[in-house]
């Protein structure tokens, strides 16, 4: 299947159309929320929530019978928040730390799931096949009404945020200031937690318990290279969150036997690697340049000071000196060498060399921060 | 009682000591989520090794899994380190990366095996007991208990042999190095283990419930003890009965072990964390409470003390001028009356010599910046608390 074909069969075929438009808003829902999860340090908020809405999937099953899926979401719903709640009960109520914290509720709220889930394995229900699809997820039981629910969350989060912006930004980087200001940061703590609780409820149809945490994290941790700006970071967010679902999708329908959910998940894992490794301001290869880079500089300032100090015994500066004078002392290579003829900082002369006018005050200047000029 | 019944107890009991033991230092270590990141992580390693043995109890198996659990913390501690991202970003990015990759390894490879990714995640301890280890015709047992049993007597070894280096790279990383351990040996050793342990655990109880088995107990045994051996202990006691108990919840329900075992896990935990004595949340509430009404009672002490004059202490003006609510007023002054702090005389407050005393002291902790020692003043002082 070439690329044409597949984007016509995009737009015709209804399945496909569904489920590339569905990860693409999910996508972008996730990551708009996770850069909120990721700069307030909640990152792994979105693995306890997600395991932690297990249980009430499977109690509102046992309650309705029915399965349908924004009843079970709401389920999930519930149960995710009271998980969020519970969580920072233990934290701020006794000395547990965070890590212990999500990990107890995490676990043992997905336990208690299981234990509910087979239980509804017993009934005679034949309605209750396919409830462990929001265990691994399943992109292909994607309909309509689920992309408008999708679609639905997506555009009330996004005027809960720009309505709130203000209010999210400053308590994001200053807590205590906006208390000062007389905002009431619990209430803008708990309106954003349960954004994101909701995100990741959403999500849980389509990728599914397990990998729902890097679907939060992946594309806000990918944008956050990018940028120091939040409003920038939350738009490149949304974009590589909706990248990747696209992708993803695009890459598991043209292959047998891949499901959705972890080739999204690679996807998103690969932006995040580039973004790690080519960003230019953070990213690893250009921090290892810079490295590289000052280091060269460094030698070559040595060398200059070395010239310098010998130059300096000389009334005429520009008088010149053997080559192999330089060998006496560490850091002088040729092209260190080469690269000060280059700067016009040193003459070369068969095999001796002699101080510029310009090397010279530079040198004078190297260790003299002072009348420091950059050329 | 049956003999596969009793084969299915033992195991669970045997797992969940085997957890609760690396599990405290973890929990201790602020590195809980590190156990749940292995425990998926080490999906891929499990599929490699079954497609190389075929065979999902071989030690091969168990060994790459592990090796698996160790290439995930030093990916974590990498990226770490690099400084891009936080650690608990790390985390959350490795562990989904690495199972998603294990997903499509056995989609694509494993269609005609019998190997999926509920049975890694969940685990099915009914089944434990019918997986026998045969030696020349003789039937030794079944093969997690061989396995798991191996593993604890390893980890107990261990835990012997280093309890001294655990305890003091886990409580101060930097006296253990100046000392000469070292301390990110002893952090590979432990994470080393943890590994084994969820890979050992994972084919009998599953992924998840080796995550409740580790930090449950841990957690649970941290908040009715300080003190290390106790926590130990205290948290295998606490593995124990849940897998006991549990397993009983699930033979009465007919459900999943491992979720009832988890699920007694939460109900020991939520009992503890509400009831316990000093720590617990309702312990923490009433302490709060106390506090609240001493810094109120100390408040309105130095208020007397401050004004000499009988218009500042007339009942009526105390009224709007400390504009307490009705009822915390009364608690205070009941309060102050009780431990004989103030006198009243027509409706003018003062304080009695007692009240003099204790309020120049408290004075003179306050000045010095020693607002501490006001706590065990009150000991002194007061005969009824807040």
């Amino acid at each position: 299947m070439d690329l044409q074909e597949y984007i016509q069969l995009v737009f015709t075929d209804y399945t496909l159309r569904t489920i590339t438009l569905g990860t693409a808003i999910l996508g972008a829902v996730t990551g708009m929320l996770g850069s909120f999860a990721v700069l307030r340090k909640q990152s792994l908020l979105g693995d306890a929530i997600s395991h932690a809405a297990l249980p009430g999937i499977a109690v509102a099953f046992l309650i309705t019978g029915t399965k349908d899926s924004n009843i079970l979401l709401l389920g999930a719903l519930i149960s995710g928040l009271i998980g969020t709640f519970w969580i920072r009960g233990i934290i701020k109520k006794t000395h547990l730390k965070s890590d212990t914290a999500l990990g107890l509720i995490l676990s043992l709220f997905f336990g208690f799931g299981m234990l509910l889930l087979t239980l509804i394995q017993k009934q005679p229900n034949a309605n209750q096949a396919g409830l462990d699809k929001y265990l691994f997820g399943q992109a292909a039981t994607l309909v309509e009404s689920d992309v408008w629910m999708m679609t639905l969350v997506t555009g009330l989060c996004l005027i809960v945020l720009l309505l709130f912006w203000k209010e999210f930004k400053i308590l994001l980087f200053d807590a205590d200031y906006t208390k000062t200001l007389g905002f009431n940061t619990k209430l803008i703590d708990i309106l954003i937690t349960s954004f994101i609780v909701l995100a990741i409820v959403l999500g849980l149809q389509t990728v599914g318990v397990v990998l729902m945490s890097a679907m939060l994290l992946a594309p806000a941790a990918a944008a956050r290279q990018w940028t120091n700006s939040l409003g920038v970071m939350v738009l490149l967010a949304a974009l590589f969150g909706a990248f990747s679902g696209v992708l993803g999708t695009a890459i598991s329908a043209s292959q047998n036997n891949l499901s959705t959910g972890p080739v999204i998940v690679i996807i998103a894992g690969v932006f995040v690697l580039f973004s790690f490794i080519f960003s230019p301001s953070r990213g690893l290869l250009f921090k290892q340049i810079r490295f590289i880079k000052n280091r060269r500089d460094l030698k070559l300032h040595k060398t200059l000071a070395f010239m310098f100090r010998i130059a300096e015994t000389h009334e005429n500066i520009a008088h010149p000196h053997s080559i192999k004078i330089l060998n006496n002392f560490q850091g002088f290579t040729k092209g260190t060498l080469q690269q000060l003829v280059r700067k016009n900082y040193v003459k070369l002369e068969g095999s001796m060399w002699s101080l510029t006018d310009t090397g010279f005050k530079t040198a004078t200047n190297l260790y003299n921060q002072q009348n420091k000029d950059d050329d | 009682m049956t003999s596969a019944q009793f084969e299915i107890q033992l195991i669970a009991s045997l797992v969940a000591i085997a957890c609760a033991i690396p599990g405290t230092f973890l929990v201790l270590r602020k590195m809980a989520m590190i156990s749940d990141a292995i425990s998926h992580s080490i999906l891929p390693g499990i599929v490699i090794g079954f497609f190389i043995t075929q065979d999902l109890n071989s030690p091969l198996l168990i060994l790459l899994a592990a090796i698996t659990g160790i290439i995930t913390v030093v990916l974590v501690e990498y990226i770490q380190k690099t400084g891009l991202v936080k650690e608990d970003t790390a985390i959350g990015l490795v562990f989904p990366i690495l199972f998603s990759i294990g997903v499509i390894l056995i989609a694509k490879n494993a269609n005609d095996v019998h190997l999926d990714v509920d049975a890694v995640l969940l685990g099915e301890l009914a089944f434990a007991p019918f997986d026998r280890v045969l030696a020349f015709g003789v039937d030794l047992g079944p093969k997690s208990l061989w396995v798991i049993g191996s593993i604890l007597i390893i980890t107990i070894g261990l835990l012997i042999a280093f309890f001294k280096e655990l305890k003091i790279s886990t409580f101060d990383a930097g006296l253990a190095a100046s000392l000469g351990f070292s301390p990110i040996g002893i952090h590979y050793g432990l994470m080393t283990m943890s590994s084994i342990t969820t890979v050992g655990a994972f084919d009998a109880v599953g992924a998840i419930l080796v995550v409740a088995l580790m930090i449950a107990p841990a957690a649970t045994a941290y908040l009715l003890t300080n003190d290390l051996k106790r926590m130990l202990l205290y948290s295998i006691g606490f593995g124990v009965f849940c897998a006991l108990s549990g397993y009983w919840l699930a033979h009465g329900l007919d459900a999943s072990i491992a979720g009832s075992i988890t699920t007694m896990l939460g109900l020991v935990f939520l009992l503890v964390y509400l009831f316990a004595p000093n720590k617990g949340v309702l312990a923490v509430i009433y302490r709060e409470k106390q506090q609240r009404t001493e810094v109120s009672l100390l408040t309105f002490l130095l208020h007397l003390k401050n004004h000499s004059e009988e218009s500042e202490r007339h009942v009526n003006h105390l009224n709007e001028h400390i504009n307490w609510q009705k009822v915390r007023a009364k608690t205070v002054l009941d309060l102050a009356l009780k431990n004989n702090m103030i006198q009243f005389d027509k409706n003018i407050v003062s304080l009695t010599t007692k009240g003099e005393a204790f309020t120049s002291q408290a004075i003179d902790y306050i000045i010095t910046n020693e607002d501490g020692k006001i706590e065990h003043m009150k000991e002194d002082f007061f005969l009824f608390r807040g």
